[in-house]
């Protein structure tokens, strides 16, 4: 998909809560060797989806210098809304005083909730219907103890602004694609607690058929081999899975070391892809070229070309990068992760 | 605290929104009628500083109702950037690590919330700065 007028990234930000969970620790508990990640990031008890969000919006308009008067649309995705009826967008919102003229929403789309609000946010801001639009991925996601998800889910989100190309703007938009079918590879009935999985079904026929789909049906669009990308991100709901897609499309591990932050930070769901998008901005340089697709169960993955623009140099100095929220951290063991994550009722 | 209570305090507790004295200058937190310090009637909205030193604190280890869940937690009077004083929670932090002196900035979080089904009341906390690596 193209838009009718070239739209670019104005600013991001990311945030990650500092507490950390060791998977050794997980396997102190449960028993288990199989340790899909090194660690991590956890909640505070007083953090949530909606804190996380406001957290990356308010790094997101500090980097791209804006007026938050001047948003015009702000969409959350998550799969852990404090409220089961009440938007995220709009506390987001009045957190970051964009309120009251601005649409606002929330996105639901399991892990691709985030690229989903990029795609809505892209077409609002070619289309001229607002000058800036944000988009948050950000999640405090749920795993049953002791399946093996507890490994991975994990706490944290990232925000985009986008707007009309300029040189201002940090990267532009070449070219999205999305790629969407019914797989039940992974629900959340309502009011229940916990996700339940297919194991090795989110593998083959979930992860990897939606994310070559989306890949190999945007670079086709663009006339692109993985050759003509210096980065590339894939969600990363472990460590396997984003470097054995990447071998698939002809990636290198090269391409995608920056943005691969899930063995520190694990997969924090619709934050996953746009944290490791920002944390590929952060060390990318102007005319790189970034290949970003999400993958969310259900199913159904975005795919994103972006050309980094000389405007990125700017702010590096000022900006805190991903970096910064990956080394602030404090170990936690399993009963204050139990106490943290609410798993644990009086 | 009544929903439409709540609802009236979003924007001073989620931006940090203050008052400044017309007639002395005083930046005044939380917002009120009066200016404490010379009794002024004229007072202008402003955003406060989101950064600022602590001067003093303590633990709470007795939570007041509808904060026990986040007991013990660190609150501290704090000297922002622009001269105001704050009382509020310090998050982040491990209360041996707190010293008069600290330096903290705003950061966004749940301070109560009315059981599980009522309403979750955001605002700020303070945290020690975040710097880079």
């Amino acid at each position: 998909m193209k838009t009718s007028r070239p739209v670019g990234i104005i600013g991001y930000g990311a945030y990650i809560p500092m507490n950390r969970l060791k998977a050794s620790e997980i396997s102190r508990v449960w028993g288990g060797c199989a340790e899909p990640i090194e660690e991590k990031a956890v909640a505070s008890i007083d953090e949530d989806a909606v804190t996380i969000a406001v957290e990356c919006a308010r790094y997101a308009i500090k980097r791209a210098k804006i007026d938050p008067r001047e948003i015009g649309a702000i969409y959350v995705g998550t799969e852990s809304k404090p409220y089961a009826v009440k938007p995220c967008g709009t506390i987001v919102a009045e957190a970051i005083g964009a309120t009251p003229h601005v649409t606002a929403a929330d996105y639901e789309f399991a892990c691709k909730a985030g690229t989903e609000a990029f795609q809505a946010c892209i077409g609002l801001v070619s289309s001229g219907m607002v000058k800036y639009a944000m988009a948050i991925g950000a999640d405090t996601a749920q795993g049953r103890p002791a399946d093996p998800l507890e490994y991975t889910v994990a706490c944290g989100g990232a925000a985009l602004i986008f707007t009309l190309k300029s040189e201002r703007t940090l990267a532009y938009l070449e070219g999205s694609y999305s790629y969407v079918t019914d797989t039940p590879d992974f629900w959340r009935r309502g009011l229940e607690m916990y996700p339940r999985h297919g194991n090795r079904f989110t593998g083959e026929p979930a992860y990897f058929r939606h994310i070559i789909g989306a890949a190999k049906g945007l670079m086709a669009e663009l006339g692109y081999g993985p050759e003509d990308f210096k980065y590339a991100v894939f969600h990363q709901p472990n460590v396997k899975f984003p470097v054995k897609v990447a071998k698939r499309l002809g990636f290198s591990m090269d391409a995608i070391k920056p943005g691969l932050i899930v063995p520190y930070v694990g997969n924090t769901y619709a934050g996953s892809t746009p944290i490791g998008l920002a944390a590929t901005l952060d060390v990318a340089e102007p005319g790189d070229r970034i290949l970003v697709v999400s993958y969310g169960s259900g199913a159904g993955s975005d795919a994103f070309s972006f050309v980094v623009q000389d405007a990125i140099m700017e702010g590096r100095p000022r900006d805190l990068p991903v970096s910064a929220f990956i080394a602030r951290k404090r170990y936690i063991d399993y009963s204050l992760y139990s106490r943290m994550r609410g798993k644990i009722h009086l | 605290m009544s929903v439409p209570r709540y609802w009236r305090e979003i924007k001073y507790r989620y931006r940090l929104i203050g008052e400044l004295c017309t007639e002395c200058g005083a930046i005044i937190f939380p917002r009120r009628r009066l200016c404490p310090h010379c009794g002024c009637r004229e007072l202008e909205e402003c955003k406060l500083s989101e950064t600022g030193t602590v001067l003093s604190w303590t633990v709470i280890q007795h939570p007041p109702k509808g904060y026990e869940k986040y007991a013990p937690y660190v609150v501290a009077l704090i000297k922002l950037d622009d001269g105001a004083q704050i009382l509020s929670q310090v998050v982040d932090v491990e209360p041996e690590e707190m010293r008069v002196g600290l330096r903290v900035e705003a950061t966004f979080r749940r301070v109560r919330e009315d059981g599980s089904s009522g309403i979750i009341e955001y605002g700020y906390k303070f945290r020690p700065i975040i710097e880079e690596p």
